[in-house]
């Protein structure tokens, strides 16, 4: 059962190496570059010049190799001593990787130990990639400078870490939800060298004791969750044989197959950085359905090998965290600070299985004081680490924009990682008018290793910062001037133009009517006042009181009269109240009617009162006033009307 | 004299400007509750498809807007979206997204989206004040522009986020109706144009269009009945109804039903109608008495004869159709019944029912009491403006007391009457207290003024109540000087000081338990987004975010051309959020289709597959509330399915579904509720969860509890089971031993032989 499974498992191996080797030749230069890592800088030269003779007289003595396969990143370090057996001079050491791995290499990195005891310290070594025709079944080669060259008999302790992804293959390749996820990991259990190794072991380090399978090259010994392979002795250059391990790993298979980090600088003081996640688990695939029954019944057995939840390890006062995504926020996500760092855990909107994808996006604020600084040229420069913050995933794609404030000049990155390709764009943001630079930085199959700090270097001057609130106060100060100018100019087209001329006059025209209808409403309260003045009489009988108010009357009648006379006189000269002069002319004339007969009558009252004549004399009396009096008013309030409807 | 009145008036033109500036910001920020206390996310149902309609217009310009046929619902029919959508508030939501973006704010579309109701709701608040100071002055235009800003009614549409056409279509209402009012009260051309404009941008924005193009001629009918005709009302409505009508045809949705359906008939009676009295009128100017009478009458029997012989024809055409001519929304309206009777999908609609007494304080509270007293105020004295107040109360009244959702009609009208009693009131109140003090004074010192905003009810009294008050502005002070006197003796009907004291203190109680309820329900009743639900337990906030959980998992976790069922209210949602195509959707276009998915839900499972397996469906997700006790899911609704389903595919019987007239998922259930797929979907393996399958919502133990799916296979719960996602077992699971087995253990159960019969009168076989 288990070696037919090892069968298939090898063949799919096998095409998919194909599969590689045939993108290799694609682009022989690019994967020469991929996934390795330079942490001091130098030149191509160097490698030619010592291309010459770089299987120089080198024995390794000792190489003790750990892989490690704990989670789904395949770590590997290496402690080789080397010594030089021949008559020149080695500067360089040359490592080996099958050609199948060194595809999936992310990263590698070599130091060598200097100084004793307490006084020990490693110090980096520059690693480069390596070309020979020399080399059987295109197994990849880089070489690594040492400190001083290595005279003869001497020898020396360099480390190497190399981290490879996608190096560890499901098996079976989909698993319900119940079954806990198998996986393959292949490689050599004689470290591949150029040259003769004496003595080498390697230990093999899996999450669980759970080993379904491995590969048996004598001596080989299982402890625990532990493989070792040796000690074997005295082998040859390019000694090779394949061992295969076959074993439980649960470890979240997180990959992002892109992210996209969004940086944005403002001199206000804020550093934004958004990052844009495209999260797929890796592992195996979910085979039939997903049932919440059983996840929520045994998570940790019904769902062996989801994972919920990843935690980031964000910048010491971080703030404005937030976790959403296209359709808004998700609310699973739990956020604890200190004063050392941040660490924001966050959960996808449901368990990720065996092939589930998700998008999400995170973003945080950052105080532009811990990472912007000025160099000693007087430019400034961002300090920022380049990766993810989530710990244990992998990067298919990593895209990081550094968007510059408006302004800035003369953008330069320095950046300790290689094969980073570098753009510039130019993004339009709040209010800019010449745009922002940014910096474009893109690397393929990042790791946390590969979280190091970099710099983006900038020429800023400090006036571009009050550029847009300038604008807008100037932008405020033209559109309330405009207002201001608005309301105090007249922008009629032509002061002479007929119409215009036409408009004013029939302005003026309705003030006059306005004017004459105020005078008339004031004349009809006169009248009213002078009714009620009557009534009072009848009540009480109080004639003083009555010529008062007739005295009144008579005063305000006079004023009011020559008004009428003018507004009469205004109306008669104007052009335009010619359609309305003769109705004015008639309300007029029969108001002054309504009046005097008004007048008339109160007078026949107020002797009538004086003399006391009976009531029922009096009311016979004013009778043919009374009817004209109501006649009259009506076709006054009548006429009134009209002069209103026009 | 002069210096100071114009002193008096600038600070009266600036503190308004003040309180209007304040009132709006009261607007936009009471609407914020939903962003501060959830986020700002889009709500609901139908804002979700606006929202895709204005991402595609954001993306591909106008005419593809127009030109949209969308694939990715009503699968396989497709929807023209471009004619079938109102397009007034996506296109005013793209252009304030287009001039963001063009003015380098990088604002996204769903911001721009969710701030545009609250935005709106601050433009009402304005056209409110207009229309309210239009009628009765400054002071009850403030009033009604404040309390319209926080009506609970208007909130409940257009808090952040809630991105419907309602939101936009208020404004756009008042603001009409502000343009008729200034129409009639100026008589200006110009207004009349603008006025045509906004009406078109009401036709843009929502279906309740009609509601104006009925009301308007309906005040115009009062006002020439009551012998208010005159050449403003003339100049008012002719450019509306002429212009209004051709603007309306241009839209997509509306096209050529501006002339062709009932809704509209009324405006040309009336337009009729107001040509023949104006032509009257005409008459009347220019012949001498006598022969206007001989031309009156002519005139009349002329237009008679027209009018019957237009009317017949419009009475045949209309009685071809058999709704007369009405749309069902509309005859709902008229006829309260008719939904209930004819169309299920209508009333399966909670906010097409008729509201309870309760809602009518929950939505306008204590505008409800002062209503009334606003409707006197407009009666003192009544010109053509408060004529228009009054009926559109009356009307506005009627239509809530239809529909739940016309509430929002009637708010601004409950906004504006209110707002005219209480600032009526505060003068009574605030007068009497003034003059009271100094009555003295005022008697000796005639240049007192009063204050400015009352002087215009003052000068009304006075006028000896002509209804014309365009002049108002220009009256000469010397009028009012003389008056003042006068005046103080005609109030002599002044309240006492302690009561006036006492009256404006309750007024203000009454106005700050108004403020109370108004936040209270913007906070707490009208803010939650609906697709993210919360519970308030001892450790805090429990989020209940299953819907996005499930939309989330749709759109990464399956193929992109999946075809995913589901009852029609998730439709919107699923295209916006998932990205899937859909079957049905919340625009309810096709009964039959509708009926087609209620008929699947209601069927048995193989039947169900057989219906979703032609319709190409590949995922079907159902709602379920059971376990964590939320309410409005797919088992509660079921009912409707099988009305809705039972109405186009008569083998569906809702008596099937009954035990004795009840509704019941426990043992009492009828099996073809028990064997339903609507049941199965819901409770599959939910008797595991809890060990009894004790249902939350419904209170009782599920009848059937332990059984298996053949022809679907669970593929995603959510964490709080709300939404259930299953798929559809691919055909060559149907094996012949399986069916065999299958029809073997249910000739077991007895009801074997209904269920054949259902097979041969399955609608697509």
């Amino acid at each position: 059962m288990d070696l037919e499974r090892l069968g298939t498992a090898g063949d799919g191996a096998i095409r998919s190496r194909r599969g590689r080797e045939r993108e290799q030749e694609n682009g022989k230069y690019l994967i020469a570059l991929v996934g390795m890592s330079v942490l001091l800088l130098s030149t191509y030269q160097t490698c030619v010049a010592a291309a010459a003779d770089w299987r120089s007289e080198l024995v390794i003595l000792r190489v003790d190799r750990k892989i490690d396969l704990t989670s789904h990143i395949v770590r590997v370090v290496m402690s080789l001593k080397v010594e030089n057996t021949g008559s020149t001079r080695a500067s360089d050491v040359i490592v080996a990787f099958p050609p199948g791995q060194v595809d999936n290499l992310a990263y590698l990195r070599a130091s060598a130990a200097e100084g004793r005891g307490k006084n020990k310290v490693t110090v980096p070594l520059t690693a480069n990639p390596f070309q020979s025709e020399d080399v059987p079944s295109g197994a990849a080669l880089f070489s690594i400078a040492l400190l001083k060259p290595l005279n003869k008999g001497e020898t020396v302790t360099i480390e190497v870490l190399s981290v490879f992804t996608h190096s560890l293959m499901p098996l079976p390749e989909e698993i319900t939800q119940a079954q806990s996820q198998l996986v393959i990991y292949r490689d050599s259990a004689y470290v591949l060298s150029p040259y003769p190794v004496k003595l080498q072991s390697t230990t093999v380090k899996t999450p669980s004791p759970r080993i379904e399978s491995y590969t048996k090259v004598d001596p080989t010994k299982v402890v625990d969750a532990e493989i070792k392979y040796g000690p074997y002795e005295n082998l040859p250059a390019f000694s090779f044989s394949s061992f295969i391990v076959h074993f439980e790993n649960n470890q979240p298979f997180a990959v992002v197959k892109e992210l996209v980090r969004e940086i944005e600088i403002s001199h206000w003081g804020n550093v934004q950085i958004t990052e844009h996640y495209h999260l797929v688990h890796g592992g195996a695939r979910l085979k039939a359905g997903f049932s919440r029954i059983e996840y929520q019944a045994r998570p940790n057995i019904r769902g062996a090998s989801s994972f919920k939840s990843l935690v980031a390890r964000l910048p010491p006062r971080a703030h404005s965290v937030y976790y959403r995504d296209e359709i808004g926020n998700i609310s699973t996500s739990h956020l604890k600070s200190d004063t050392r760092k941040t660490e924001l855990e966050i959960e996808p909107r449901y368990p990720m299985f065996g092939g589930w994808q998700a998008t999400f996006t995170i973003g945080y604020g950052l105080p532009l004081q811990d990472f912007l600084f000025q160099a000693a040229d007087g430019r400034r420069y961002l300090n920022l680490t380049f990766a993810s913050p989530f710990n244990d995933v992998v990067i298919d794609k990593l895209i990081v924009k550094v968007a510059l404030p408006e302004g800035s000049k003369d953008p330069h990155v320095s950046i300790p990682i290689s094969s980073v390709d570098q753009q510039q764009e130019t993004k339009y943001s709040y209010l800019d008018t010449v745009g922002r630079t940014v910096v474009v930085l893109s690397k393929k199959n990042v790791i946390p290793e590969h979280n190091v700090f970099f710099q983006v270097y900038y020429n800023f001057s400090t006036f571009s910062m009050l550029a847009e609130p300038l604008m807008l106060v100037t932008g405020f100060f033209f559109f309330f001037l405009a207002c201001i100018l608005y309301s105090h100019f007249d922008f009629s087209i032509s002061k002479s133009s007929v119409s215009y001329l036409a408009k004013l006059q029939r302005e003026e025209v309705q003030d006059a009517i306005q004017r004459l209808q105020s005078v008339m409403n004031l004349r009809l309260a006169v009248s009213e006042k002078l009714e009620a003045s009557l009534r009072d009489l009848a009540r009480t009988g109080d004639v003083q009181a009555c010529k008062a108010a007739r005295k009144a009357a008579d005063a305000t009648l006079k004023d009011t009269a020559k008004e009428l006379k003018s507004i009469h006189e205004f109306l008669q000269s104007s052009t335009q109240a010619s359609h309305i002069l003769p109705k004015v002319e008639e309300l007029i004339h029969k108001e002054k009617e309504k009046q005097e007969k008004l007048l008339l009558k109160h007078s026949i009252v107020v002797d009538s009162v004086d003399k006391k004549l009976p009531s029922k004399e009096i009311d016979s009396r004013i009778a043919s006033h009374e009817q004209k009096l109501v006649l009259l008013k009506q076709e006054v309030d009548e006429l009134l009307q009209a002069v209103d409807d026009i | 004299m002069a210096a100071t009145a114009t002193t008096k008036d600038a600070t009266g033109t600036v503190l308004s400007a003040i309180i209007l500036i304040l009132v709006a910001v009261l607007a936009f920020s009471i609407r914020l509750f939903s962003v501060i206390k959830y986020e700002s996310v889009i709500h609901e149902f139908d804002p979700y498809f606006n929202y895709r309609v204005t991402q595609y217009l954001s993306k591909n310009g106008v005419y593809d807007f127009w030109n949209w046929f969308d694939d990715r619902t009503w699968y396989p029919l497709g929807r023209v979206i471009g004619g079938t959508v109102y397009p007034g508030l996506t296109l005013t939501a793209g252009t304030m997204w287009w001039i963001f973006n063009s003015l380098n704010i990088p604002l996204s579309v769903e911001t721009v989206c969710v701030f545009t109701a609250p935005i709106f709701s601050a433009n009402a608040a304005w056209a409110t004040y207009l229309l309210t100071k239009e009628v009765k002055g400054i002071g009850a235009g403030l009033t009604a522009a404040a309390l319209i800003a926080m009506v609970p009614s208007y909130i409940s549409r257009s808090v952040a986020g809630s991105y419907d056409n309602e939101a936009v279509a208020i404004f756009a209402l008042v603001f009409t109706f502000y343009l008729y009012i200034k129409t009639l009260n100026t008589g200006s051309l110009f207004y009349a144009t603008l006025n045509a404009l906004a009406y078109f941008y009401m036709v843009c924005s929502w279906g309740g269009y009609t509601f104006i193009i009925n009301l308007i001629p309906m005040h115009v009918l009062l006002c020439i009945i009551t012998g208010r005709y005159s050449s403003r009302l003339y100049i008012a409505y002719a450019p509306l109804v002429v212009l209004g009508t051709l603007l309306a045809a241009l839209v997509p949705v509306v096209g050529f039903n501006a002339v062709m359906t009932s809704e509209h008939f009324g405006s040309f009676l009336v337009f009729i109608i107001l040509n023949v009295v104006a032509l009257g009128h005409y008459i009347k100017r220019t012949v001498s008495a006598k022969m206007f009478k001989v031309a009156i009458t002519l005139v009349i029997s002329f237009g008679m004869v027209v009018s019957v012989a237009l009317a017949a024809i419009l009475v045949a055409s209309v009685a071809a159709s058999p709704t007369k001519g009405w749309s069902g929304r509309s005859l709902s309206l008229l006829d309260p019944t008719y939904a209930s009777k004819y169309i299920p999908i209508i009333a399966s609609v909670s906010e097409h029912q008729p509201p309870t007494w309760p809602s009518y304080f929950m939505d306008i509270n204590v505008l409800a009491f002062l209503v009334p007293a606003g409707i006197i105020a407009c009666f003192l004295p009544l010109s053509d403006a408060s004529s228009f107040l009054v009926l559109y109360i009356v009307t506005s009244v009627y239509f809530s007391g239809v529909m739940v959702r016309l509430m929002l009609v009637l708010a601004p009208a409950a906004c504006i009457l209110s707002g005219i009693a209480l600032s009526e009131a505060f003068a009574v109140l605030t007068r009497s207290i003034k003059f009271k003090q100094d009555k003295s004074e005022v008697l000796m010192d005639e240049s007192n003024n009063g204050s400015k905003t009352s002087q215009p009810e003052k000068d009304k009294e006075i006028v000896r109540e002509r209804p014309s008050k365009k002049s108002r502005r220009m009256e000469k002070e010397n009028v009012e000087k003389v008056l003042e006197k006068k005046e103080v003796k005609q109030w002599s009907l002044l309240l006492p000081v302690e009561a006036s004291a006492v009256g404006i203190l309750l007024l203000i109680v009454l106005g700050s338990f108004y403020v109370v309820h108004c936040v209270w329900a913007a906070a707490e009743a009208y803010s939650a987004p609906s697709i993210v639900l919360s519970s308030h337990t001892p450790e805090g906030v429990h989020v209940f975010d299953d819907f996005r959980e499930a939309y989330a998992w749709l759109s990464h976790n399956t193929d992109i051309d999946d075809k995913v069922a589901s009852w029609w209210d998730y439709g919107y949602q699923t295209t916006a959020m998932a990205n899937r195509t859909v079957i049905v959707d919340n625009n309810t276009w096709n009964n039959t289709h509708i009926a087609t998915v209620g008929t699947a839900m209601s069927s048995p499972e193989r039947q169900a597959w057989e219906i979703f397996q032609s319709l190409d469906v590949k995922y079907v997700f159902v709602v379920f509330g059971g376990l964590v006790g939320y309410p409005s899911d797919d088992i509660n609704k079921f009912l409707w399915m099988v009305r809705i389903g039972g109405g186009v595919f008569p083998h569906i019987k809702e008596p099937d579904y009954l035990r004795d007239g009840q509704y019941r998922i426990d043992s009492q259930a009828t099996p073809t509720m028990l064997n339903s797929l609507m049941y199965k979907l819901s409770y599959y393996r939910f008797t595991e969860a809890d060990g009894k399958g004790f249902d939350r919502v419904r209170r009782t133990e599920i009848g059937k509890k332990y059984f298996k799916l053949t022809h679907f296979e669970e593929v995603f719960t959510t964490h709080h089971w709300m939404v259930r996602i299953y798929k559809l077992k691919p055909p060559k699971n149907r094996l012949r031993g399986k069916n065999k087995k299958r029809s073997k253990s249910s000739s077991k159960g007895g009801k074997s032989s209904s269920w054949k019969k259902q097979e041969k009168r399955n609608p697509w076989h």
